[in-house]
């Protein structure tokens, strides 16, 4: 079993001597998890969330799609990894990144009869620790779609969903010609916070989908939600969300930015509301990432896209912004003080954008062209935090004592 | 016999050279994930096919089939292909 042990590569951005806020500093201190084309990074945070200071990086080389640290217990790190050569697996640490160890049986389809055509983890995509009276169960989606379950923590996954092998649902996720350019993907694993067995999930393509037996069984939930024009949206394969998040403070509601929008539910309505036509035409309301609010169901902050003509992939106009709506979608703000201001053609993919829990709360992004960002008050003012990073897949964060 | 391991698996071997026993392709591989764990998934995948950018040689030669006879006396070679990225 491989396992690697490194320093943290320190470098300190600046000193670490804030100025006292008016605030009471955060008692909880926050660590950025990078999770890059190139490898992984953890961006340690002072208590003011001013300084940071880099450790990594981590699988140099490895392909890092997702680096996620149990909020159960405070040290399980787990790392979604594979190279261009080596096959898909995941890593494991307890000690913060000092030492990972790899899982004995990474998520993997069966193997199916001789003769049978069978599918292939290409990557795991997406991990998502299970609910808080489940220690040591996490799920994972995979690229193509596949929906597994550790229950030790990471060390051994399992099939865990019929839609896995379900003909309906295997049409509905596609092929790899119909999935986004880097294979189609399971992705926006949720648990509800009040019911260990309510689960939604999406798929890229193949839409939104939930279930009420921890995620043997699915049903698809894309009730109002658009598609691109000339299909039927009554077809679910043609259906494309692109991030699903639950409202830790009212899990009734949902948020989603769609390949067609952004879009609200509240539950136990099976209806989709698209929010985004009060986007500014201009910027329009396609993009990647979302984040919910932790304490307020009423404020979300997306990062608009150009997804016209040939889907550039980038920022609108080349001048990057986010967008926040504080009134559940009726109006939209952008935030952009800080940002280039012109001639900055990256943008941010789905699982490259989040939050800390603290107040006012830390926003945090990182880019295409692998620059990691962050807000220390809901997005009025960014600040770089590290530049020249690979591109970046994904941002999350781990609050500490 | 004798197996050269590429540096991208030498986190599991910590060594470019290592020994391991099979009559097959197949049962090498086995053998080789019996010392270090994990090792064939990287190689192998969950279907028992070579993955797309890996490369097998016995003795020189491209092998492709995972039943192919081994003899005490072979020398396999695991090599990546040269796919950048």
């Amino acid at each position: 079993m491989a396992r690697t042990k490194k320093k943290p590569a320190a470098r300190k951005s600046r000193p670490a001597r804030a100025k006292r806020a008016r605030k009471a500093a955060p008692a909880r201190r926050v660590v950025v998890l990078v999770a890059t084309r190139k490898g992984a990074w953890l961006f340690e945070g002072n208590p003011a969330r001013k300084t940071w200071r880099a450790n990594g990086p981590h699988f140099l080389g490895h392909i890092v799609n997702h680096l996620v640290l149990d909020p159960r217990d405070g040290r399980t790190l787990l790392a979604a990894a594979k190279t261009g050569h080596l096959g898909p697996t995941v890593f494991r640490s307890t000690d913060m990144g000092r030492t990972w160890k790899e899982a004995a049986r990474p998520p993997a389809f069966p193997k199916v009869p001789e003769g049978e055509k069978g599918r292939v983890v290409d990557h795991t995509f997406w991990l998502t620790p299970g609910h808080a009276s489940e220690p040591n169960r996490w799920y994972a989606g995979t690229s193509p779609q596949g929906f597994f379950r550790s229950d030790d923590g990471g060390v051994t996954w399992e099939p865990a969903s019929g839609v896995n092998d379900d003909p309906r649902y295997r049409i509905w996720m596609g092929t790899v010609q119909d999935g986004t350019p880097d294979g189609p993907k399971m992705h926006s694993i949720i648990v509800d916070p009040r019911n260990p067995a309510h689960i939604y999930m999406g798929m890229s393509g193949g839409g939104v989908h939930e279930s009420h037996d921890a995620g043997r069984t699915f049903a698809p939930l894309v009730k109002g939600l658009e598609v691109v024009e000339g299909f039927d949206a009554a077809n679910i394969a043609v259906h494309d969300p692109h991030c699903v998040r639950l409202c830790p403070s009212n899990p009734d509601r949902l948020y989603q930015q769609n390949h067609c929008g952004i879009y609200r539910i509240d539950r136990p309505s099976d209806e989709w509301v698209r929010i985004g036509k009060r986007m500014p035409k201009r910027i329009g309301d396609i993009g990647f990432p979302m984040v919910v609010h932790p304490r307020d169901d009423q404020t979300v902050w997306v990062f608009p896209m150009d997804g016209q003509t040939v889907w550039p992939r980038t920022s609108p106009e080349g001048k990057p912004c986010a967008y926040v709506t504080r009134d559940g979608g009726k109006s939209w703000q952008r935030l952009d003080s800080g940002l280039p201001a012109d001639q900055a053609w990256w943008t941010v993919k789905r699982q490259a954008m989040t939050r800390d829990a603290q107040d006012p709360v830390g926003l945090y992004f990182g880019t295409t062209s692998g620059d990691l960002w962050m807000s220390r008050d809901e997005g009025k003012r960014w600040a770089n935090v590290a530049r020249n990073l690979p591109e970046i897949y994904a941002v999350e964060t781990a609050e500490l004592r | 016999m004798k197996v050269l391991i590429p540096s991208p698996l030498r986190s599991y071997t910590r060594t470019r050279e290592v020994e391991a026993t099979g009559t097959t392709i197949g049962e090498l591989l086995a053998d080789l994930d019996r010392r270090y764990p994990g090792l064939r998934f990287r190689m192998i995948d969950e279907q028992d096919k070579m993955r797309p950018h890996m490369r097998f040689f016995i003795n020189g030669e491209q092998v492709f089939d995972m039943n192919r006879a081994l003899r005490p006396t072979d020398e396999v070679q695991i090599v990546q292909a040269l796919s950048g990225g």
